[in-house]
């Protein structure tokens, strides 16, 4: 087991340190850096200004030697222009040469500067990241108990009436992704033409002081979409369980059908779920960054927005390393979970 | 000109309608209640020793849910058929049921065809023998149809594009200011925030979907197929490499990659080019590979029926990655493609790199799904029989394991067209490739969005038209695996 482990964090080593060079090498395509010179420095900026701008922060160096200085395996790159301005890529504004550093890359602990919201990186993505926490507990809270409930109901009595209704509700709600659940909802809940008054459009308030009214939409509308797939999964296992030998032999022998369910189904239907639970994660992620960015909720999938649209570099590397190690980390512990549940893997 | 309201003449059958539908709901409440509640229906021994069994009460709750939803469709049928023979005077719905008659047209002759002859059509003519399969293949066929007569100006009352002036905003069934001779005088489904006509942009909109996604799972299909079946067959070095590299991709939000990929900047760089330049050299390796695993013991046929085949593809290939003679031009470099006299299309900018986005997105969970059915079907005696017969490893693959993967595959392309449906809103959503203007439903639900507290009409229609698109494929792929899973 410790072998298993440790050979997967090797691999998810790997995977984040290709995955960054990925989005560092897209990011620092030159069409790319030009638009950051000409967002920070100035729109009007001619050709060659750009290539000074650029070459006086060391962005035109070669992508292996500036993704070594972001690793914080090469020193930084400084440069004290003609008027003594003190540039580089460990620079704040206002640093000198003296507090500047040698080396600052993720090695050192230090993320970067971001240059759309010209603070830390490390700070804005833990807070940010704290935003989008508070959304995925509460998504989490509403939408696997719900899954599970409605895939075991559907599942306990195949074909029934039961079954064939929450089936339906299952298939519709994977049908609507959330850019479409999200616009439905506020225009029944919030607008004034239906004048359903009952929720708030936007979450702007819900980041200091979340209630029901302004928070429930969005996590609702995550929920939904994630919730079908979970249950139609449980439905899937529920109903293998249901005409399993031991099932039967627990019917033969006069076990009322609830304590069936409760006793002897249920325990065994939720191991395939929650393996899936588990993958559901990086879905969650996209739906964070779409009802975040429809209820102007601004956790980490609004800032991924933001970083993106604006091409700061480091806000985005440092997002994709976040959002790696959530999608890795949920398998690795998918796959132990699974072993764990599951007596049968352990043995071969 | 009078303003249209929503059902105009033909208003008297709505409470008919509200009744209706309530009655439908309290009837599956009650069957669903009923299914928990009420005694199974009692059996009963017959003379001749044969069982029967009794409707019971829950028969009953059975028969009202069927006849309260037949009467549902009985109604929405005879709204279609009034409004296909009223036109406007019965208002919006009539309008627009007139609007879609081609549609309608063809969707009776399609199913006419397919029931008349559904024993002779193998999987697709079993489709018809479950409702859920026919709802899901109705509702799907109903938006390709609209695409298709969308983009022959068939449907459509406006052009998508053009504003006209005082229509900014207004709700449906308003009338024109001054409508010229030969314009339709209404905006059926209102005007949005640029006075463009929401009815029309809405069927447009299908258009770009049916044009690319089916086109992109297939090309998404190619790539996984090919690349699946040999990391699932020979294992070893070249599955771990290869599922590497799916993870790879598998571990990037779809969103950052969208973010990173289809910008005007990357655009210019050229990165998509080659993305598509590798990308769709995939579809030529697995024809070239099926057609030559299967034939290669009689050359004779083999040789000329290749040559044909391949030269046919590699002209598409070539003339779909280069334009205006180019297969890649930025400032810096280009190389050379086909001659602009020999190019048969050219595709924008912006649908390639979506394109090629999307294919990128989707191969590699075929990749996964294709391995590990191969993996599965491996250990099968059929194949251990090929085996001690001699054929090579890509006869194997593609002519013993792939025709046996096939019932999870043509579900899963179903699902797979539904997600690439949802991934091309979602890039409109956020206003990534396609133009702004472009009349696409994700870039209209991105627009109608900002104003969605004051009107409702422009985001609604294209949110409910990808809606029912996407739970379409989803019911079609339902009935699909339930009627695959029969045999």
């Amino acid at each position: 087991m410790g072998l298993f482990i440790l050979r997967r964090f090797g691999v998810m080593l790997l995977t984040a340190l290709c995955l960054t060079f990925v989005v560092f090498f897209l990011t620092n395509l030159y069409p790319n850096l030009e638009k950051l010179a000409k967002t920070q420095g100035n729109q009007r900026m001619s050709d060659e200004q750009v290539e000074t701008w650029l070459d006086n922060r060391g962005y035109l160096q070669p992508t292996l030697v500036k993704y070594g200085q972001w690793l914080g395996v090469l020193p930084g790159y400084t440069k004290t222009l003609d008027d003594g301005t003190f540039l580089g890529t460990c620079t704040r504004p206002g640093s000198t040469e003296e507090t500047t550093s040698r080396y600052c890359g993720v090695l050192q602990g230090d993320w970067g500067y971001s240059s759309v919201f010209k603070d830390e990186v490390g700070t804005i993505v833990g807070k940010r990241l704290g935003n989008t926490g508070y959304l995925m507990f509460w998504v989490l809270v509403l939408m696997v108990p719900s899954a599970l409930l409605v895939g075991v109901l559907a599942g306990m009595r195949e074909g029934s009436a039961l079954d064939r209704s929450l089936s339906t509700f299952s298939i519709i709600t994977t049908a609507t992704p959330e850019y479409v659940s999200g616009v439905i909802f506020i225009a029944i809940f919030t607008s004034s033409t239906v004048g359903l008054k009952w929720f708030k459009g936007t979450a702007t308030q819900a980041m200091d002081n979340p209630t029901f009214e302004n928070f429930f939409l969005p996590v609702l509308t995550i929920a939904l979409y994630g919730m079908g797939y979970i249950a139609r999964m449980t439905r899937a296992s529920m109903t293998e369980v249901m005409t399993a030998q031991f099932i039967r032999t627990a019917r033969l022998k006069g076990v009322s059908f609830g304590n069936i369910v409760m006793k002897h189904a249920l325990r065994n239907a939720l191991i395939a779920p929650f393996t899936v639970i588990m993958l559901q994660f990086p879905w969650l992620l996209n739906g964070v960054v779409i009802v975040e960015t429809l209820f102007n909720y601004k956790g980490f999938g609004w800032a991924l927005v933001q970083a993106a649209g604006n091409n700061d570099i480091q806000l985005l590397l440092a997002i994709s390393v976040v959002s790696v190690f959530v999608v890795l980390v949920t398998q690795l512990i998918s796959d132990i979970g699974y072993v764990y549940l599951n007596p049968r893997i352990r043995i071969s | 000109m009078e303003p249209l309201s929503w059902t105009g003449s033909i208003a008297i059958l709505n409470p008919i309608l509200m009744i209706a539908l309530v009655a439908l709901v309290v009837s599956i409440v009650v069957w669903i209640i009923g299914s928990i509640v009420l005694p199974e229906a009692p059996l009963s021994l017959n003379a001749d020793g044969t069982l029967s069994s009794g409707t019971g009460l829950r028969g009953l709750t059975q028969s009202a849910l069927r006849y309260s939803f037949f009467a549902c469709v009985v109604l929405a049928l005879a709204y279609i058929v009034l409004g296909i023979l009223m036109g406007t005077s019965a208002g919006i719905v009539g309008a627009i049921s007139q609007q879609f008659l081609p549609v309608w047209l063809s969707l009776i002759i399609l199913f006419a065809m397919s029931i008349a002859f559904k024993r002779r059509l193998g999987l697709y003519g079993k489709l018809f023998d479950s409702p859920i399969g026919m709802i899901g293949f109705g509702l799907v066929m109903f938006w390709v149809f609209t695409g298709i007569f969308g983009a022959l100006d068939l449907i459509i009352t406006h052009d998508p594009l053009s504003q006209v002036s005082g229509m900014k905003n207004k709700v449906p069934g308003t009338p024109l200011q001054n409508p010229e001779d030969g314009e339709y005088a209404w905006y059926l489904l209102g005007g949005d925030n640029l006075a463009r006509d929401v009815f029309s942009r809405m069927v447009k909109g299908a258009w770009i979907v049916v044009q690319i996604a089916p086109l992109a799972t297939m090309f998404a299909f190619m790539v996984g197929i090919t690349l699946g079946l040999p990391a699932g067959y020979y294992g070893g070095r070249l599955d771990t490499f290869l599922s590497f590299l799916a993870n790879l991709i598998l571990a990037f939000p779809v969103i950052l990659l969208f973010y990173l990929l289809v910008t005007p900047e990357i655009v210019a760089t050229g990165v998509p080019n080659y993305m598509a330049a590798v990308l769709f050299v995939f579809p030529i390796l697995f024809i070239g590979v099926l057609l030559n695993s299967r034939y290669y013991t009689r050359p004779n046929f083999r040789t000329p029926l290749l040559i044909g085949v391949l030269g046919i593809a590699l002209w598409l290939y070539l003339s779909l990655i280069s334009t205006d003679g180019y297969i890649i031009n930025t400032d810096d470099y280009s190389i050379w493609g086909l001659p602009t006299y020999l190019d048969l299309f050219d595709i924008p900018g912006g649908i390639l790199v979506v394109f090629v986005s999307v294919v990128f997105v989707n191969s590699p969970t075929v990749f996964r799904i294709v391995r590990g059915l191969a993996l599965d079907i491996k250990t099968r005696d059929y194949v251990a029989a090929a085996q001690t017969r001699g054929e090579g490893p890509w006869y194997i693959m593609l002519w013993e394991i792939l025709p046996n993967a096939r019932g999870p595959l043509i579900v899963d392309f179903c699902l797979r067209i539904g997600y690439t449906t949802i991934l091309l809103g979602t890039l409109g959503f956020f206003g990534l490739g396609l133009p702004p203007e472009s009349p696409d439903w994700g870039s209209t639900i991105n627009e109608g969005r900002k104003l969605l507290s004051i009107y409702l009409h422009p985001a609604l229609p294209p949110a409910f038209a990808l809606l029912s698109l996407v739970l379409g494929l989803n019911l079609l792929a339902d009935g699909l695996r339930e009627e695959s899973l029969k045999d």
